[in-house]
């Protein structure tokens, strides 16, 4: 095992699967000399070339319709997007194009290509370069979406994603970047679809993905410590396809569920899945289902005003305090 | 024939009698065939959902066929089409089946897609035809990142792209050449300008003359217009591009010049074109004076009328099977969405 942060596994991933594949290219702004304005892309274009390391103009649309048809005619592509927010101006491509082309078609084009982006709010950088958009590639028939929490999930789940036959949306959380962790040294390929239990508990089962995963492990640590109280937390890892018997699971253990998402209100991941425990899981539960997410507005920048906006251990805390006796 | 200036554009639009030297007459009969066929085959659609048995819309591309039929016939076997909803005509000069085309419009289980992609979405990637995208702009990305796949894989395939005049006005036209034309890609941009953008004539919504072509110079191409109704001329302005693309050179942009001669899609009559203008272009209908070069070429007209019904008895064939093929079984919805042909979403 070696320790590298959440953005050296980036690096790391995309290098395991570069070496192993020569189908895999990756494109995107900065990414090669630059080695990405988060810097995980760093030593790439060093080690696999320019023909495969391909830095692109600021054009979302071409370097996502680039990645889609190299994906349907042989290659294996890696698409960056800098920040997610960007989306919004190819989501042509990505909504539309990417994601149903395979049913369109009735299975004759198959587009095995990962769109990779910088997600989420903690670094003062305002509504446009902070939104937690997960929500809307999970509201996409044709996408898979996932979302790590740390370097080993980042790195494994990356691999995953290469190789994975189907379009995948890979959310990094920028303020996950220089986060450390153990990551195998060994070729490491995780599965996607696969929630993950981190913290066994008795009395409820907190839900959390990406940035909220730390967060909900401090609130469940300090809630044992200062309540008693046993939570159980699941890291989501993978919005599509969801690991929905994981989740079942616990909250039959549990009898409580509270989702933390950073995303704004609205239709968030943790809706989708309030519906299906109320709908298949329903007489497991003690209490009404609840979900601490970010108001619904878009993200202020100042360090208090974010502070107080996104999700944090304190509300954490404080919400499954006073809804859970 | 190429041009980059009015002058010569008006000469090559003028020069419709040449010798049958570069094209020679193999060439000049599967050009016909292509055209006649895809003419065929859209008067019949066009005939069926008069009748109520092909629903959704419908974009036929009758007075254009000259642009399929000249860059088809060009192209080899493992080329790339990509193309708009206007796409019935690239599909099956690229080879796919009469049946499968009317299947599919008419919502059968033979359809190209089963029935899952209907009039706006035909593909068959077996004969090289990538899709038919129904979002203006988008798929000029796609193209590109095919070109870019056959240049990473070292084959000798060619990306081509046919759209309509209103798609240079989109951003994804714009990001989509720059990119071709900085990595040098081996993809070529078909503009076929049939002057009006859906409804609107293109002149009262973009800035210059030619949409394509007058936008070139600012991807350091050349400016290209080609008479869209002369298949010799498509053919050669093709085979130019082709061989630039193969040489490693880079993209074109082609502006081929053009006339719907009906409305829009199903639902428009063409009602806001002057009566003028209409008959001018009816006048060079590609199809009657492709016959005519044919004639005038010494081919004999017993071979061109049995080319002619033997199309349309294959037209009428793929109408008849194809009116008795079933409706898909509803066991497809839920299917082909994910490379393992399962749509599910949870476990």
């Amino acid at each position: 095992m070696a320790e590298l942060t959440y953005r050296e596994a980036i690096a790391a991933a995309i290098a395991q699967e570069m070496t192993r594949d020569e189908r895999v290219v990756f494109l995107g702004e900065d990414i090669a000399g630059a080695g990405g304005v988060f810097k995980t892309t760093v030593g790439l274009l060093d080690k696999f070339g320019a023909e495969r390391v391909r830095n692109t103009p600021i054009s979302e649309q071409a370097i996502l319709g680039a990645a889609m048809g190299a994906a349907m005619t042989g290659l294996r592509p890696i698409a960056e997007i800098m920040f997610s927010d960007f989306f919004a101006v190819c989501w042509d491509i990505i909504a539309n194009e990417i994601a149903k082309v395979r049913y369109m078609t009735n299975g004759q084009i198959t587009v095995p290509l990962v769109v990779r982006t910088a997600n989420g709010g903690g670094s003062r950088f305002g509504a446009q370069h902070s939104q937690s958009v997960e929500n809307w590639a999970m509201a996409v028939p044709g996408l898979k979406v996932v979302a790590p929490s740390n370097p080993a999930d980042a790195f494994g789940l990356l691999a995953a994603a290469i190789r994975d036959p189907d379009p995948v949306i890979f959310f990094e959380h920028k303020s996950l970047y220089a986060t450390k962790g153990e990551v195998p040294d060994d070729e490491h390929v995780d599965i996607i679809g696969t929630a993950k239990v981190l913290r066994d508990g008795t009395d409820v089962t907190i839900l959390a993905l990406a940035a909220m995963v730390p967060k909900a492990l401090e609130a469940a640590e300090r809630l044992a410590l200062e309540d008693g109280l046993s939570a159980m937390v699941v890291d989501v890892r993978s919005l599509v396809p969801l690991d929905t018997q994981t989740i079942l699971a616990t909250v039959q253990k549990t009898g409580r569920l509270v989702t933390v998402e950073e995303n704004p209100r609205l239709c968030g991941w943790g809706a989708e899945i309030a519906s299906i425990v109320a709908d298949e899981c329903f007489h497991d539960l003690d209490g009404p289902i609840v979900r601490i997410t970010t108001p619904h507005i878009p993200l202020p920048s100042a360090d208090n005003l974010e502070d107080a906006t996104l999700p944090n251990v304190e509300r954490i805390v404080a919400t499954i305090r006073a809804r859970i006796d | 024939m190429v041009s980059s200036s009015k002058k010569k554009h008006a000469t090559a639009l003028t020069s419709e009698i040449r010798a049958n030297d570069d094209i020679g007459e193999k060439v000049r009969l599967a050009l016909f065939r292509s055209q006649y066929e895809i003419r065929q085959l859209e008067k019949r659609a066009y005939d069926m959902f008069l009748q109520n048995m092909v629903k959704g819309t419908s974009h036929l591309a009758i007075g254009q066929e000259a642009i399929a039929a000249g860059f088809a016939v060009a192209m080899h076997a493992d080329d790339y089409t990509y193309c708009t909803y206007r796409g019935h005509a690239h599909t099956l000069a690229r080879g796919a089946s009469m049946l499968g085309i009317l299947g599919e419009l008419m919502g059968r289980e033979c359809g190209l897609l089963g029935g899952k992609g209907g009039s706006m979405h035909l593909t068959s990637v077996e004969h090289g035809a990538m899709g038919s995208y129904a979002i203006i702009g988008s798929h000029l990305t796609i193209a590109v990142g095919a070109a870019w796949s056959a240049k990473y894989r070292g084959t000798d395939q060619v990306a081509v792209c046919f759209f309509g005049d209103g798609t240079t006005n989109i951003g994804a036209f714009h990001e989509a050449i720059n990119l071709a034309a900085v990595w040098k890609l081996p993809v070529v941009f078909v503009c076929e300008n049939n002057l009006y953008m859906e409804y609107t004539p293109i002149g009262d919504v973009t800035a210059v003359e030619h949409p394509a072509a007058d936008r070139a110079s600012a991807y350091g191409l050349e400016s290209i217009i080609v008479d869209g109704n002369d298949a010799d001329a498509v053919y050669r302005v093709a085979q130019t591009a082709f061989a630039r693309a193969r040489g490693g050179e880079g993209p074109s942009l082609i502006e081929a010049k053009t006339y719907r001669h009906g409305g829009h899609s199903r639902a428009d009559p063409g009602t806001y074109r002057p009566k003028e203008e209409v008959e001018a272009w009816l006048k060079r209908d590609p199809i009657p004076m492709y016959r005519q070069r044919l004639i005038d070429f010494g081919i004999v007209e017993e071979v061109i009328d049995t080319i002619q019904a033997d199309i349309d008895n294959a037209v009428d064939q793929a109408t008849e099977v194809a009116k008795a093929s079933p409706a898909p079984s509803l066991d497809v919805i839920e299917t082909d969405v994910w490379a393992d042909g399962s749509s599910s979403w949870r476990n």
